[in-house]
């Protein structure tokens, strides 16, 4: 049921295309198949197996050890905000402290409605812009406890339409066009690079 | 000692278009990528190496001896782009990467084509949306404008550049993790020796894995040429280096400065960097180069941002992250609060650092807390021990990768400045725990 959709599978097959080694592809895979569900299925993750080869043991195995992906249904929005030590000298604390009070939850829950996953997370590298945190991985800088209610009120009453829901990471992609492509380079692609043989460096 | 050093890394970040082909055509880009075609690769490597840069990651080893480590004549090598920035305190290569993502991609080529390299791979921390974004954005009009792929400018030069996103989790900043991750594996770091990256890495070949930073200033090196490069900056630490200033100061920031020569207090004091302390209270303690790094304090300050010279004093640079903490930091919940990430972070395939780190927390928290035992700073110590022997700097190695002695040598720092706040807290707890019966309840619940 929740298998990657063909769309998908096609931009699978390009991903997959860009490596010299099918797994390779696999972290982004699993992206991909958290921007379909929201989260990770046992089904996404099967077929994903299917697609690189390998399996579905192995993607989950791959895919445990990442704090982004989730195996269980989250918010439309994950809520993450910085404890580490420059947010907490600078009131990281007390901002996760205020948003647990605000959204009745605590780190790792869901709120009923199903807007919000609150987490506790380690430093996002924005140290100068503490207090921080993260709404589906968009920074808010140096914000206050209001303006935190603030930001709460706009993604519930749908004011941050440039906040996408939770699975969808860069919007952008990288898309290698054919005949701009210089081609994967395996580990059997012995030969010297031309480059390096005209310039008579071979021996280097 | 303040200089008016040129902003090598950091020249376009004031331009609204900064992110843009346009931009970074208008301001010189691409030219070293001409220039470097024209030279061939080895007179690249050559200014590299001249230019003396050190790694910009955390480790500082010189880029252009790293380089040259890889085996002669052993094809297909590989280039790693360590953009996993996740070292606590540390902000530096996200704006590398969100504002300047053509610097870094023409890097990239002069790397690639230095090194023999007809692939690479930028990995972008998983949690930096933006970075993911412009970087995709700028190798599609790289690629469009014959920059990078085939026949690069008409040349013989071919490289794809691949850009793959993390998915959370700090080891994999460590290269060889890093590597297993672009594999498609759990990021846990391979035991080295026997192999190095540079001699087997990315599929058992060749591989370089140079850091974000490092990376953006190689158009600079190849068009200014190394020498020019070499000529800022003293002793080991040569040309200009990207310092993220947070905590307690008044106008927190990155700045780009004079390498080896730029001081401690020049950074956090002078009016155009951090501009002082908040409401000018005195410094506790400061973090000099992330949260693996011991800390420093006020006889630290005059030492100038400079590789080797940190080091003696006992520190490190690590990933130019300074953290100031004023005298009202409570070194306890600081100490606690980075500990904690080490524990958090730790992959778990090295029982010292699975088991210790954890430990470390657990015996901080109730110290914290207000349950802590005389015995406790000693068993502090006696973990500490146990993850790095001897508790010394640099921390000697029981486990694969560094992540569980980096959690030892800041606490024990720590520790040893402040050890009467610890024994306070300690005694605070004794004393509730013996005038039974007032926290009768409180105390009975953790004995």
């Amino acid at each position: 049921m929740a298998r990657l959709t063909n769309d998908n599978v096609e931009l699978a097959r390009e991903i997959i295309g860009c490596y010299p080694r099918p797994k390779s592809a696999l972290i982004s895979l699993l992206h991909l198949a958290q921007e379909q569900d929201g989260h990770l299925t046992d089904e996404a993750m099967a077929h994903i197996g299917e697609l690189v080869g390998v399996s579905s043991a192995e993607v989950l195995g791959t895919a445990s050890f990442y704090e982004m992906f989730k195996m269980e249904p989250v918010g439309r929005y994950m809520v993450n905000i910085c404890t580490n030590i420059s947010c907490q000298l600078r009131g990281g604390e007390e901002l996760l402290a205020h948003a647990e009070k605000t959204l009745g939850i605590r780190p790792g829950q869901t709120t009923s409605d199903g807007l919000f996953t609150l987490e506790d997370v380690e430093c996002i590298a924005a140290c100068t812009e503490a207090p921080c945190l993260q709404v589906n991985y968009r920074y808010e800088h140096r914000i206050s406890n209001e303006g935190f209610d603030q930001l709460m009120n706009d993604l519930r009453d749908g004011r941050r339409s440039d906040i996408p829901p939770h699975g969808v990471l860069a919007e952008i992609r990288q898309h290698i066009p054919a005949d701009r492509r210089a081609g994967n380079v395996t580990p059997e692609d012995t030969a010297i690079p031309v480059w390096v043989a005209a310039a008579g460096e071979g021996e280097k | 000692m303040i200089t008016d050093a040129p902003r090598i890394i950091t020249s376009r970040f004031d331009r609204a278009d900064s992110h843009t082909l346009a931009g970074y055509e208008a301001t010189g880009g691409y030219q070293a990528l001409r220039k470097a075609l024209s030279m061939g690769p080895a007179a690249v490597a050559d200014e590299v190496k001249t230019a003396t840069l050190l790694g910009r990651g955390g480790a500082g080893f010189p880029a252009g001896v790293k380089w040259g480590l890889a085996p002669e004549n052993v094809w297909p090598r590989y280039l790693v782009v360590n953009g996993d920035e996740s070292e606590p305190g540390t902000y530096k290569d996200r704006l590398l990467m969100e504002r300047d993502p053509h610097q870094l991609i023409e890097g990239v080529l002069l790397a690639s084509y230095a090194i023999g390299c007809g692939q690479a791979f930028l990995y972008v921390r998983g949690e930096m949306a933006l970075a993911q974004e412009r970087i995709a954005t700028a190798l599609n009009d790289a690629y469009a404008s014959g920059y990078v792929g085939k026949n690069i400018l008409g040349s013989d030069f071919s490289v794809d550049v691949v850009l793959t996103w993390g998915a959370g989790a700090y080891i994999v900043g460590e290269e060889t993790a890093l590597i297993e991750s672009l594999e498609g594996n759990r990021g846990m770091p391979r035991l080295k020796p026997p192999f190095f990256p540079a001699a087997k890495g990315l599929y058992m070949q060749p591989t370089i894995v140079n850091n974000v930073e490092t990376l953006a200033n190689l158009p600079w090196i190849v068009t200014n040429g190394g020498e020019a490069f070499a000529a800022l900056g003293a002793e080991t630490s040569r040309g200009t280096r990207m310092f993220a200033v947070s905590g307690h100061v008044k106008n927190p920031g990155v700045f780009e400065v004079e390498y080896g020569v730029t001081t401690f207090r020049d950074l956090i004091y002078a009016p155009q960097y951090a501009g002082g302390i908040l409401g000018d209270r005195a410094l506790k303690a400061f973090i000099p180069g992330g949260a693996s790094a011991p800390w420093f304090f006020d006889e630290h300050l005059d030492l100038p941002l400079e590789k080797v010279t940190v080091d003696r004093a006992g520190s490190m640079l690590g990933s130019g992250a300074v953290v100031v903490m004023d005298e009202t930091t409570d070194a306890v919940k600081a100490c606690l609060r980075v500990v904690r990430f080490f524990a958090r972070e730790s992959c778990g395939k090295c029982t010292p650092c699975r088991e210790g780190t954890t430990w470390l927390q657990n015996i901080l928290q109730r110290i914290h807390d207000g349950y802590g035992r005389p015995t406790d700073l000693d068993l502090l110590m006696d973990v500490s021990d146990n993850i790095s022997p001897g508790i010394t700097w640099p921390p000697k190695q029981t486990t694969i990768c560094p992540l569980g002695p980096s959690a030892v040598s800041p606490i024990a720092s720590a520790m040893q400045r402040f050890r009467p706040e610890f024994e306070a807290r300690i005694a605070q707890a004794e004393e509730a725990r013996h005038s039974v019966p007032v926290n009768i309840t409180k105390a009975s619940s953790h004995v």
